[in-house]
């Protein structure tokens, strides 16, 4: 093929020229990858924590942007599946992102935070497992309470409010159901109150007749779901198909607004602990309700906060440090305590540990006609 | 005892389902001699359809369910027997496998890029709540999903012995050129047993969705189990399709709560080797030879 020198020049000219723009670009913008669920057994966790998210970003670039750049927000689908996780993590490295931002599920989140750490990247995460954090990964933040720290207040829960003496526990056998599992057991038994079943499930599971059945023999005071959103909904409608009528308990996931939509009427009077919620007695929360159910016409669960303030978190910290540099990031990151007067969109005061892990107050709520309501309010684990 | 009896009526209402969506797969065996990958799709699809017409097209539910149930006879009864089996068929019968696999494929990914990649709910159309009998507590929607998915399989089987019509297309699957010879419309005959296939699905859809939840994925679950189904109970019979319907909701219920949720998927697995290995034809198939 002969190619005139004209064309050759015209497209040197062109080359040159979409280079040096995408440069240009690259520099005016903080890159943001997200690795997120937005398929497969948690697509309702991502989609609300990517939903958050992006509002975040709307809202910040609005503004501005971080430090005068905006964020170029791009958000890859993992499908769920740790594999493509790592995948999507290792490309948000090379694409040259600020911070990676997800995943929420426990399981691709400890196949792929090494890969991040590897790089310096710091990594905003949704997960709950209480191993996550104790890996000495120091590139890891939460948005969400570690089950170690949930899981005691939700004990005291069943032996103070619901005075259980005995309790069926049923958990999805992935990260998150096995490290809730693993601690919630021992902090009920250390209150004296025995375990009188002790179902596994399968992620994704579709039919759970079976263990609904098994949790009504098993004649416990209550029951303690700890699922992921859809498992959670399908649980609760097929234990009201057994008119199983005793205290139903969940931590955070059971009480969200996806699951109580999806379980329709069997989701009422399933109460416990959640770490985040729109109904919580703060107007901030109330506020970011709104804007998120006007934006996206439908009401978000707490991993649409999670998206939401987290993404402020990494704001604040940036501005904080007054430079984008992922290793002053990452050092002042560790320790901040980040107040709502300094910077609203993080919602409520929430203190970042060493390991990553945050601490904040939380609620207990149940469900009644159809709606989450707070019915308490628990101090965050150590006072800061 | 009651936890026994509860388990073997969750277990039939689960059988239920899946014999619906086992006869498909005997069906379009018996008419094209191929296996329809996307069977577990066909019975994913109508319950989706019905919400994406409430959504997109803010219709009441009624007349959503119509529009769908009229949407999925003509593209997956008339449309998937006119574009894809009849072109597909004269080229082999591996093909036409293959062209259902892409269909299953494309399903899937349609309903998730297209209406949504998360869980909806969907309206139950048995009654919901528990009856106390003999001690036992028995789920109403039970109940009635295996009533009605049992209704519709024995009218279908009468439809099939008793009507000159069903005796019309049983002879058009055992034999089509005698068929042919003896002044039957094959092609009708055919055609009629693609809108069974697809009428049963949307029967199946509608009872599984509020259980399961309406979700693009939810044909891999369905469609596995119900191939197991039809395999264990025999390929080429009706009456064998609801029999391994039936046993592989009842093994997937009882290894739920006897084994564990973790190996349930595996034993119904486990019988199916078994069958292929002591009897081949499935337990109430009937063997067949080819002419090669």
């Amino acid at each position: 093929m002969k190619m005139s020198k004209r064309t050759a020049l015209l497209g040197g000219v062109t080359l040159t020229l979409g280079l040096g723009l995408g440069a240009a670009m690259a520099q005016e913008t903080v890159k943001v990858v997200g690795v997120i669920e937005m398929s497969g057994a948690g697509a309702t966790a991502g989609t609300n924590y990517k939903n958050g998210a992006q509002m975040a970003v709307d809202e910040i670039n609005a503004k501005g942007g971080i430090l005068g750049k905006k964020i170029d927000f791009v958000v890859y689908d993992t499908q769920t599946n740790p594999g493509n996780t790592r995948a999507a993590v290792q490309r948000g490295v090379d694409e040259g992102a600020f911070a990676i931002f997800g995943p929420v599920f426990s399981g691709p989140i400890s196949a792929s935070m090494q890969i991040a750490q590897k790089a310096g990247v710091p990594q905003i995460v949704g997960g709950e497992a209480a191993g996550l954090t104790k890996q000495g990964v120091t590139t890891i933040f939460r948005t969400s309470l570690n089950q170690a720290d949930a899981m005691p207040k939700l004990a005291e829960y069943f032996k103070n409010d619901v005075k259980a003496n005995s309790v069926a526990v049923v958990w999805v056998n992935n990260d998150f159901g096995k490290g809730g599992r693993d601690a919630i057991i021992p902090e009920l038994q250390k209150r004296g109150i025995k375990i009188a079943a002790d179902i596994a499930t399968e992620s994704a599971q579709a039919d759970f007749a079976a263990d609904a059945i098994k949790v009504k023999s098993s004649n416990a005071d209550a029951v303690f779901v700890y699922l992921n959103e859809e498992e959670s909904a399908r649980f609760l409608r097929a234990i009201k198909q057994q008119g199983y009528d005793k205290p139903i308990v969940g931590e955070t996931t059971l009480l969200g607004a996806k699951v109580i939509e999806l379980a329709g009427d069997a989701a009422e009077g399933a109460k416990g602990h959640v770490g985040l919620s729109v109904d919580a007695p703060n107007p901030l929360f109330a506020e970011f309700g709104k804007k998120f159910q006007a934006k996206f016409n439908y009401k978000s669960d707490h991993n649409g906060i999670k998206g939401y303030s987290g993404m402020y978190m990494l704001k604040h910290v940036a501005e904080k440090t007054g430079k984008l540099d992922k290793e002053a990031w990452l050092k002042y990151a560790h320790g901040a305590i980040i107040r709502t007067k300094d910077e609203p969109g993080i919602l409520i005061d929430s203190k970042f540990d060493a390991n990553g892990d945050v601490d904040r107050e939380s609620f207990l709520a149940e469900v009644k006609k159809g709606q989450q309501v707070i019915t308490g309010t628990l101090p965050p684990v150590n006072k800061f | 005892m009651d936890q026994f009896v509860q388990l073997i009526l969750a277990g039939l209402a689960t059988g239920a389902i899946y014999a619906l969506a086992a006869i498909g797969f005997t069906l379009v065996w018996q008419t094209s001699q191929t296996i329809n990958f996307a069977q577990g799709e066909f019975v994913m699809l109508p319950a989706i359809l019905v919400l994406a017409a409430v959504k997109f097209l803010h219709a009441p539910l009624p007349v959503a369910v119509l529009m769908a149930v009229g949407g999925f006879l003509l593209l997956f009864g008339f449309g998937f027997k006119q574009y894809i089996v009849n072109p597909m068929a004269r080229h082999g019968i591996l093909p036409l496998a293959i062209a259902t696999m892409a269909l299953s494929i494309l399903m899937k990914e349609s309903a998730k890029d297209g209406f949504s990649a998360e869980a909806q709910q969907f309206p139950s159309l048995v009654p919901e709540g528990a009856i106390q009998l003999f001690g036992a507590t028995l789920s109403l929607r039970d109940i009635a999903i295996f009533v009605v998915a049992v209704v519709a399989i024995v009218g279908l089987q009468l439809f099939v012995t008793r009507t000159k019509t069903g005796r019309m297309m049983q002879a058009t699957a055992q034999n089509p050129t005698v068929a042919r010879i003896l002044g039957i419309s094959t092609e009708k005959m055919i055609l009629l047993t693609f809108l069974i296939n697809a009428g049963l699905a949307i029967l199946a859809s509608f009872l599984i969705s509020p259980v399961y939840l309406a979700k693009f994925s939810n044909g891999e679950v369905i469609g596995t189990a119900a191939f197991i189904a039809a395999i264990v109970g025999g390929f080429n019979q009706v009456r064998g399709a609801l029999a391994g319907g039936f046993i592989v909701g009842l093994v997937d219920n009882l290894a739920a709560a006897y084994v564990s949720s973790a190996y349930r998927a595996a034993v119904p697995l486990v019988l199916l080797v078994l069958v292929i290995l002591f009897k081949p034809e499935g337990l109430l198939g009937s063997k067949e030879e080819r002419t090669v």
